[in-house]
């Protein structure tokens, strides 16, 4: 059933009854994070216990001092804990004992600022949980990063230890590619979409309020590696280096590993919600493009992600019980890490740039006044883009001599992916002719946007020349490729979509003075720290290296120090972010970006269930300029016409 | 600009200035001067260098991408500079553009031009790749694209080598070194990578542990050292002079520090090399397990001890003490 037929009524997330006047116990005995941290504690004391009873027999485990068993059972019956004392489990056990669901037990009453540290089944609490989490994960990883730049910024004198320094290598790659997959899916697609395709509710609220909590948990584990003696092959992975590593190497697979599950619950639930929950009249060709964008990851990360989950079991019982997968003398191969593991990867890094594609589509129409050029093409570029990401990865493997004569092959469909992200630059290009521009804030990120993906995606051409690449792969000149396309491309995109969203999402406006000062630091301090690293590659410095050559010592310098000037501009960001949200707390209400978006025709922050009746959609979210042009939609319907839009829908679902 | 003719309907060209026509010359003056620049001025000095034939095909790739992607960068910087001065909104204006839709014809010309662009640099690759056998990236255990007398096999690679053929090094990567054996000058095993010029170089590339990469930089070589699997890649040195050669996959701890440096010597030069460093290491040379394409460590785990004690490592099974990496 797609959408309740009836307006008026009210749906209820999860399927709940209404509150049947149940009584409100006291905070601390509700489920909510601190009994989730209970939870987890002894989770992981029984999964430890668990382990070293099991294999503390084994003859690895006995040469080696240490039991990854142990550990790897610890942090699974952690993440059960941890779930069961958020109450995750509580509704299927009550359902199963043919009790019924109260609505305030699952969290879904009015509920303050408690309401975000519980497992709550509304897709808009979902969302601000998923926004600040999101920033405290990135902020992590960054600052990591920093500490890697402060190791190079001298060739001979160090700062940390090899050891030390390779586990902040780690951490920071595998924090910044496993949880940035969700930082737009999460935030603004779990908040934003049911609302811009005119639903009151997601598909699957339990799978999106779980796909959230998963996170903080794979954000927690990853951590843990540090207490565990870190890892020290990278975000990639590659055995054998993971599986004669110390037990770090478990914290990496699982938590990469559950944060593959968290991708695939999101996107489905995405996937569903966007087909099967549009609103009458929210044709395919009056979509947003933010939610096409957000559709298209949504496919990649329900394919793609489930394959990282396996790869990482695989490397788990590796670890633990001695399979030899990716073992050579025993018939294993680390061929068939490398494969599985970019099989995944590839279609990531489009998961980490078609939600940035989908914001600046959005919010370009806004800023110009202008409909969007060629939105045919701009939808057709996202599905390209979509479709070829799966049919790319082995240009990851060009040097290892994997499948060396389908080179060209990989060559070719590479490339190809330029043609379609093409279009997004055509569609961005038309849409500014003769446009009235708004220097905005969130205007500025979208420029920006092009700029950095201009370069990042010329510099992804070079990568994909297999000659070229035989000078470029696995040097600095890569690494600067990718920070371009997801520093610069998702994470600029990121930031202008908090300042056009957050008055929707919050209420609030952020302070655009500081947004200024934020925007132009962090501009300058990117390009000025990324550009020069191709150079520093192109010149010879292999990535992940702690030691270079003398004469890359002044570019290093440069790059290390714009980082701080970056660094410090995120700050800018986080300081705004807590003085506009918590301090100053500016109303804003209404429309302040007098945008035709569905989201922006209801109030700020929304209400429950978002829309009092269930709108219809009368003409595309773009259509700027046109004189007597329809409203974006009908909030409140004649009975009769949804009545009619629906017995359409409904006959043709009975003749299917 | 003082040109505020603001024509609100869709048929916008009349009146008001050309901005298609003044961005167009603005483009074509920008991306002429910016190619010539850059191919002439610039286009000497790009990385890799030459070496290796395989670096400077890479140097002639990166050039031509260079010529290639200048004009588009050009194109939209100018054209998003000129949009950011031109089509700002004025203090006041509060009204909206025109409503335009879409272009039909400057949609396909902009798709009919960029498939062709990517279609030809996807050909220019493949022959770029093909012609010089494998452009000095790493092959795998049988090149298809190979130069003539290349040696595939273990015993066709041990055949003596005389200046002119294809010279046969075995690339042996462990965690934090790489040696060199030379299969047809004895097999003996050395950690200085010593080449004769105007020679073709087929690298045979392995692993005893984890997976390394092996880049000869100035040579234009990249190839990753697998355990168990022979990577064969390509290149003809053609000057004298130095090689840096790092480790370009991360391999452990001490990733950074695997690094050395070769040299491209006079024929003379390396064969006298050759043969006193054959005789200074013969004793090592009879306890070094028989020349392979791959080696595996656990059958040969004894004579690490050995081989640590002698400073020489590799072929021998390496630093290892027998069960490091654990093998169930
Ligand atoms: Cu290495």
């Amino acid at each position: 059933m797609a959408i309740e037929t009836e307006p008026g009524t009210t749906q209820h997330p999860g399927g709940g009854q209404p509150a049947g006047g149940a009584a409100r116990r006291p905070w601390w005995m509700r489920p909510a994070i601190h009994t989730g941290l209970i939870g987890a504690v002894i989770g992981y004391a029984f999964g430890h216990w668990l382990g070293n009873l099991i294999a503390s027999g084994y003859q690895q485990v006995g040469t080696s001092d240490q039991n990854d068993t142990a550990i790897v059972l610890g942090y699974l019956f952690m993440v059960i804990g941890w779930l069961a004392g958020l109450g995750v489990f509580n509704d299927l056990f009550k359902q199963m004992a043919g009790r019924r669901l109260a609505e305030a037990e699952n969290g879904n009453g009015p509920g303050g600022l408690a309401q975000y540290f519980r497992f709550h089944l509304d897709h808009k609490v979902v969302g601000i949980q998923y926004l600040v989490g999101m920033i405290i994960y990135f902020c992590t990883a960054g600052l990591l990063a920093m500490g890697i730049r402060t190791e190079l910024l001298s060739p001979v004198h160090h700062v940390f230890s090899s050891a030390t320094y390779i586990e902040i290598v780690g951490e920071h790659g595998t924090m910044m590619m496993m949880l940035m997959t969700s930082v737009i899916l999460g935030p603004f697609g779990n908040y934003l979409i049911p609302i811009m395709i005119g639903s009151k509710r997601v598909a699957y609220p339990r799978l999106e309020a779980l796909s959230f909590w998963l996170t903080p948990a794979a954000f927690m584990i990853l951590l843990s590696a540090l207490l565990l003696g870190g890892f020290h092959m990278g975000w990639t992975g590659y055995p054998t280096l993971s599986i004669q590593d110390t037990s770090g190497a478990d914290a990496y697979a699982f938590a990469f590993g559950l944060m593959g599950i968290s991708m695939t619950l999101a996107g489905f639930n995405i996937l569903v919600t966007v087909i099967c929950y549009r609103a009458p009249g929210m044709r395919w060709s009056r979509l947003p493009m933010f939610v096409w964008g957000i559709l298209g990851t949504a496919v990649m990360m329900a394919l793609a992600a489930p394959v990282l989950s396996g790869g990482m079991y695989m490397l788990l019982t590796d670890r633990t019980v001695q399979t030899a997968f990716f073992t050579d003398q025993l018939g294993g191969s680390t061929y068939l890490w490398e494969d599985v593991f970019w099989f995944f990867g590839h279609p990531e890094v489009y998961i980490l740039a078609l939600p940035g594609f989908g914001i600046v589509c959005e919010l370009l129409p806004v800023f110009t006044r202008k409909p969007l050029f060629g939105y045919k093409v701009a939808a057709a570029g996202m599905i390209g883009v979509t479709l070829l990401s799966f049919f790319v990865w082995q240009h990851h493997l060009f040097d290892s001599g994997i499948n060396p004569d389908m080179r060209p092959l990989y060559m070719l469909t590479t490339e190809m992916i330029s043609i379609p992200t093409g279009f997004i630059f055509l569609v961005g290009m038309g849409t500014l002719w003769k446009a009235k521009i708004r220097f905005t804030v969130p205007m500025l990120f979208c420029f920006a946007f092009f700029f950095n993906f201009l370069i990042g995606g010329i510099s992804g051409v070079f990568n994909s020349d297999a000659p070229a690449d035989v000078t470029e792969h696995g040097s600095f000149f890569v690494m600067a490729h990718f920070h371009y396309t997801i520093m610069g491309g998702l994470i600029f995109a990121f930031m202008g979509g908090c300042y056009y969203w957050l008055p929707k999402m919050m209420g609030i406006k952020l302070n655009e003075k500081l947004g200024y000062w934020h925007f132009w630091l962090m501009f300058l301090g990117f390009n000025s720290t990324f550009m020069p690293l191709f150079a520093v590659g192109w010149l010879g410095q292999p990535r992940r290296v702690f030691e270079y050559a003398l004469r890359l010592q002044t570019l290093n310098d440069w790059v290390s120090i714009s980082s701080y000037v970056l660094g410090f501009s995120i700050l800018l960001f986080v300081i705004n972010f807590v003085w506009s949200t918590v301090v100053t707390r500016v109303r804003e209400t209404g429309n302040p970006w007098e945008s035709r978006g569905l989201e922006w025709q209801i109030p700020s922050p929304p209400p429950a269930y978002n829309f009092e009746h269930v709108p219809v959609v009368l003409s595309g979210p773009y259509e700027y300029g046109s004189e007597g042009s329809e409203p974006v939609a009908d909030l409140n319907p004649p009975v009769g016409v949804l009545a009619a839009a629906f017995s359409g829908s409904e006959t043709a679902r009975a003749e299917a | 600009m003082a040109a505020e003719t603001q024509a609100a309907t869709p048929a916008a060209k009349a009146g008001g200035p050309n901005h298609g026509l003044r961005i167009f010359l603005i483009w074509i003056v920008l991306a002429l001067a910016a190619d010539l620049v850059l191919w002439f001025v610039l286009g000497p000095h790009i990385p890799p260098g030459r070496l290796g034939s395989a670096a400077q095909g890479q140097q002639f790739d990166n050039n031509v991408m260079i010529a290639m992607s200048a004009p588009v960068l050009v194109l939209v910087l100018v054209y998003f500079t000129y949009a950011i001065v031109v089509w700002r909104r004025r203090p006041g204006d509060d009204a909206d553009g025109p409503p335009l839709h879409g272009h039909s014809r400057i949609q396909a010309l902009w798709i009919t031009v960029t498939s062709v662009m990517v279609l030809s640099l996807a050909a220019f690759g493949t022959y770029e790749l093909i012609v010089p056998y494998g452009a000095g990236g790493g092959e795998g255990p049988s090149p298809i694209w190979n130069p003539p007398g290349a040696e595939l096999t273990a015993a066709a690679q041990q055949r003596p080598w005389a200046p002119g053929h294809v010279l046969v090094v075995q690339v042996i990567g462990q965690q934090w070194r790489f040696t060199y054996r030379y299969p047809g000058l004895g097999g003996f095993e050395t950690t200085e990578l010593v080449l004769p010029v105007n020679t073709m170089i087929q690298f045979d590339v392995t692993s005893i542990d984890v997976i390394h990469s092996f880049w000869a930089y100035q040579l234009g070589v990249k190839a990753d050292a697998n355990p168990g699997v022979d990577n064969v890649a390509y290149t003809k040195t053609q000057h004298l002079g130095r090689v840096t050669v790092r480790c370009a996959e991360l391999c452990g701890l001490w990733h950074g520090a695997m690094f050395n440096y070769g040299k491209v010597v006079t024929v003379p030069q390396f064969q006298a090399w050759a043969s006193s460093t054959s005789v200074a290491l013969a004793d090592v040379t009879k306890l070094l397990p028989p020349y392979s394409t791959t080696y595996d460590p656990t059958e040969i785990a004894h004579l690490g001890p050995v081989l640590q004690k002698l400073g020489l490592t590799g072929a021998g099974g390496g630093y290892y003490p027998p069960q490091d990496p654990s093998q169930p």
